[in-house]
C-alpha cells in the first residue's frame, strides 16, 4: 500500500488554493496506487489550519508550526518536508513559485527522482507522469524509478478539490533545520497590494504587452474592472518596466488558463504562449494581422488598442448590465 | 569571488514550436544550438560581479563556465568565454546519459575540484523547463539556495543580498557564501547586480553583453579543460526516465472579427463567457 504526501502551502497564515490542486493530484493518484494520502500542513500558523485541511479525505493532517516558519526559508522547511517525507512513495506539491523552490530540494534530501510541473498522470504498473517540455510544444511522459517519487503539480491541470467531509487526526512533527539556514537571512517580503485576484486563481485574465507603454495599467485596468479580472503581462513589458515581474505569463513567469484570455497588443511569442494557451477562451486585440497569437486566439480583433480596448471596455459593461 | 556557472547548449528556443514529437522522441534536428537563454544571464551577473564595470577588461575575480556534452559544446563554452569567462570545463557525455540529478551529481563533484565561492546557473533549461539543478545541487553539496534571484547585490564577496521571485510579490534575502543562486533575466537588467568596485553611478546596459571579435578570437586562447563523465566517480544511475512523448493538444482554428462589438456578440452568444 503507497501513500502520498501533500505539502500545503502556508501563506499569511490561510492555505494557498493553490494547495487543493495537489489534493486532487493526491486523491486520484493515491487511488491508483491503492492507498491514500495524508497532508503536512506546514508554516506559522500551521496548527490553526488543521481542521480545515482535516476535511480533505486525507487520513492525517501532520502539523510543522513555528516562528522559524514565518517567511519561506528552503533550509527550514526542505528537512521537515523530507523527514515526514520518508515514509511516504510519493511526496506532491503545487508548482508554485516555493514550491519549485522546495520539491528539488526534497528530492535530493530523499536521493529521489522529481517529476516537475506536471499536468497530468497514468498508472500503468506505478505511476506516469505527463510534463511539459520545450515551452509546452511536448509534453513528456516519466516515470521517476526511486523508492521515494517527488512530484509538483501544475495548479492549471488540476481542478482545486472540495472538502469532502469528515476529519483527519492531527499529529505534529518535528521543527528541524538544515545547518545552512544559519546563512540565511529572511529580511522581507515586499508585495503590490492588489484588490484584483491572483493570476492564477482568476477566471478571467487580461494580459498587455509593451505597444501599450507608459499607459499600460490605464488601459487595462478598466477593462479588467468589468470582469472583475486579474492583469498579466508580456515578458517584454515586465523587461521594459510597465509591468511589475510578478504579473509576467510565460513559459518562465506564470502560467495560467482562465475561463478567458485577453491578449492586449501581445505578439505571442513561444514563451508567452507556454503560459497561456490553455485558456479556454483566447481573444487577441494586436494591430499586426500577422502577429503570432491569432494563431491561437479564438476570437482575433485587428485593431488599434488605444481605441478598442476602450471602446470593448464600454461594450464590455453594456453587454454585463 | 570564484564563480561556477554550468551553462546548455538547447535546441533554438525562439523556434522550439518547431520540434518534432513522435510517440518515441523529440526531434530537433534543424534546430540550431543556442545557449541556454537563463544560462546567459547567469554568466552576466557572474561577469558583473567579478568586475568594475567601467573597466570590464581587468578581471577582478574568476568565472568558470561547465557544460556536459560531445566536442561540438565546445562551440558553446567558446562563446561565454569570448564574453568574458576565465575558464571553460566540458564534461564529456551524451544526452542519453544525463538526467538532472546525474548533472547535479557530477556538478557537485566539480565544485570540490574548483572550489568556488558561489555557483550561479540559470533557473530553468527551457528545453526540459525541469527547474531543478541548482535547488538538488545546493542540498548534495548542504549549500543555501537562493532561487529565482531577480537583483543580486555583493556585500564585500562573502555574502550577496539577493532580492527573488515569490508568489505575489519579491522576498529580499541576505545569504552568506558559499551558496547556489539561480537566476531570472531580470538580474540582466540595468540594475540587476550591484558590486563595488562598480560605482553605483555607472548604468550597465540591459541584457548580456556583446563579444568584439577580438573576444571572440582571444577566447581561443583561454582554458577549456575536458573531463570524462566516468572519472568523476558518481553514481550514473539515471533517477527519472522519459518512456513517451505527446505533441500539445491541438486547438481549434479562430476567427477574426471587424469590430468590437461583433467581439462582444461573439463572447455573449457564442463563447457565453460574458
Amino acid at each position: 500500500m503507497a501513500d502520498i504526501l501533500v505539502v500545503a502551502e502556508i501563506v499569511g497564515g490561510q492555505v494557498k488554493k493553490a494547495t487543493f490542486s495537489a489534493v486532487t493530484f493526491a486523491r486520484e493518484a493515491s487511488k491508483a496506487l491503492g492507498g491514500g494520502f495524508d497532508i503536512l500542513a506546514i508554516g506559522q500558523g500551521a496548527e490553526k489550519l488543521a481542521a480545515e485541511l482535516g476535511q480533505f479525505g486525507a487520513k492525517k493532517v501532520l502539523v510543522a508550526d513555528d516562528a522559524s516558519l514565518a517567511g519561506y526559508v528552503t533550509e527550514r522547511f526542505a528537512p521537515i518536508v523530507a523527514a515526514a517525507g520518508k515514509a511516504y512513495a510519493v511526496i506532491a506539491m503545487t508548482a508554485t513559485t516555493n514550491g519549485k523552490d522546495l520539491a528539488p530540494r526534497v528530492a535530493a534530501k530523499l536521493g529521489a527522482g522529481y517529476a516537475p510541473d506536471i499536468t497530468g498522470f497514468k498508472a500503468d504498473g506505478g505511476l506516469q507522469y505527463k510534463r511539459p517540455m520545450y515551452a509546452g510544444n511536448a509534453f513528456g511522459w516519466m516515470k521517476v524509478n526511486t523508492p521515494i517519487q517527488v512530484v509538483s503539480v501544475r495548479q492549471t491541470d488540476f481542478t482545486p478539490a472540495e472538502p469532502s467531509g469528515g476529519a483527519s487526526s492531527v499529529e505534529k512533527v518535528a521543527i528541524v533545520a538544515d545547518p545552512s539556514a544559519s546563512q540565511v537571512e529572511f529580511v522581507a517580503f515586499e508585495t503590490v497590494k492588489s484588490e484584483r485576484p491572483d493570476l492564477t486563481e482568476a477566471k478571467v485574465v487580461i494580459a498587455g504587452g509593451r505597444s501599450i507603454k507608459e499607459k499600460f495599467m490605464d488601459i487595462l485596468s478598466p477593462l479588467a474592472d468589468t470582469f472583475g479580472a486579474a492583469i498579466g503581462a508580456s515578458r517584454a513589458a515586465c523587461d521594459a518596466g510597465y509591468a511589475a515581474t510578478e504579473l509576467q505569463v510565460g513559459q518562465t513567469g506564470k502560467v495560467v488558463a482562465p475561463q478567458l484570455y485577453i491578449a492586449v497588443g501581445i505578439s505571442g511569442a513561444i514563451q508567452h504562449l507556454a503560459g497561456m494557451k490553455g485558456s479556454k477562451v483566447i481573444v487577441a486585440v494586436n494591430k499586426d494581422p500577422e502577429a503570432p497569437i491569432f494563431q491561437v486566439a479564438d476570437y482575433g480583433l485587428v485593431a488599434d488598442l488605444f481605441t478598442a480596448i476602450p471602446e470593448l471596455t464600454s461594450a464590455v459593461k453594456a453587454a454585463k448590465s | 569571488m570564484k564563480i561556477l556557472v554550468p551553462f546548455k547548449r538547447v535546441a533554438d528556443p525562439e523556434n522550439a514550436n518547431k520540434v518534432k514529437v513522435t510517440g518515441a522522441k523529440i526531434e530537433t534536428a534543424g534546430l540550431e544550438w543556442k545557449p541556454n537563454p537563463f544560462d546567459e544571464y547567469a554568466v552576466e551577473a557572474a561577469l558583473r560581479l567579478t568586475e568594475n564595470g567601467t573597466a570590464p577588461k581587468a578581471r577582478l575575480g574568476e568565472v568558470i563556465v561547465v557544460t556536459f556534452g560531445p566536442p561540438e559544446a565546445d562551440q558553446t563554452l567558446r562563446g561565454a568565454l569570448a564574453t568574458g569567462a576565465d575558464k571553460a570545463i566540458r564534461v564529456e557525455a551524451t544526452d542519453d546519459q544525463l538526467d538532472g540529478v546525474i548533472v547535479a551529481r557530477a556538478l557537485a563533484k566539480i565544485v570540490e575540484q574548483v572550489k568556488p565561492d558561489l555557483v550561479m546557473l540559470g533557473k530553468q533549461t527551457v528545453d526540459s523547463d525541469s527547474n531543478q539543478v541548482g535547488q538538488y545541487l545546493a542540498e548534495l553539496l548542504g549549500w543555501p539556495q537562493i532561487t529565482f534571484a531577480a537583483t543580486i547585490k555583493n556585500e564585500g564577496n562573502v555574502a550577496l543580498e539577493v532580492v527573488r521571485v515569490g508568489d505575489g510579490g519579491m522576498q529580499r534575502v541576505k545569504v552568506k557564501l558559499p551558496a547556489v543562486v539561480t537566476v531570472e533575466d531580470r538580474v540582466v537588467y540595468s540594475g540587476g547586480v550591484q558590486s563595488a568596485p562598480t560605482p553605483a553611478s555607472h548604468k550597465y546596459a540591459d541584457g548580456v553583453r556583446f563579444a568584439p571579435l577580438p573576444a571572440i578570437m582571444q577566447a581561443k586562447k583561454k582554458p577549456l579543460e575536458v573531463k570524462k563523465l566516468a572519472d568523476l566517480g558518481i553514481d550514473l544511475t539515471p533517477a527519472v526516465q522519459y518512456v513517451g512523448y505527446e505533441p500539445p493538444p491541438a486547438r481549434k482554428a479562430g476567427v477574426k472579427v471587424k469590430t468590437v462589438a461583433e467581439l462582444v456578440d461573439k463572447l455573449k452568444n457564442e463563447a457565453k463567457v460574458l
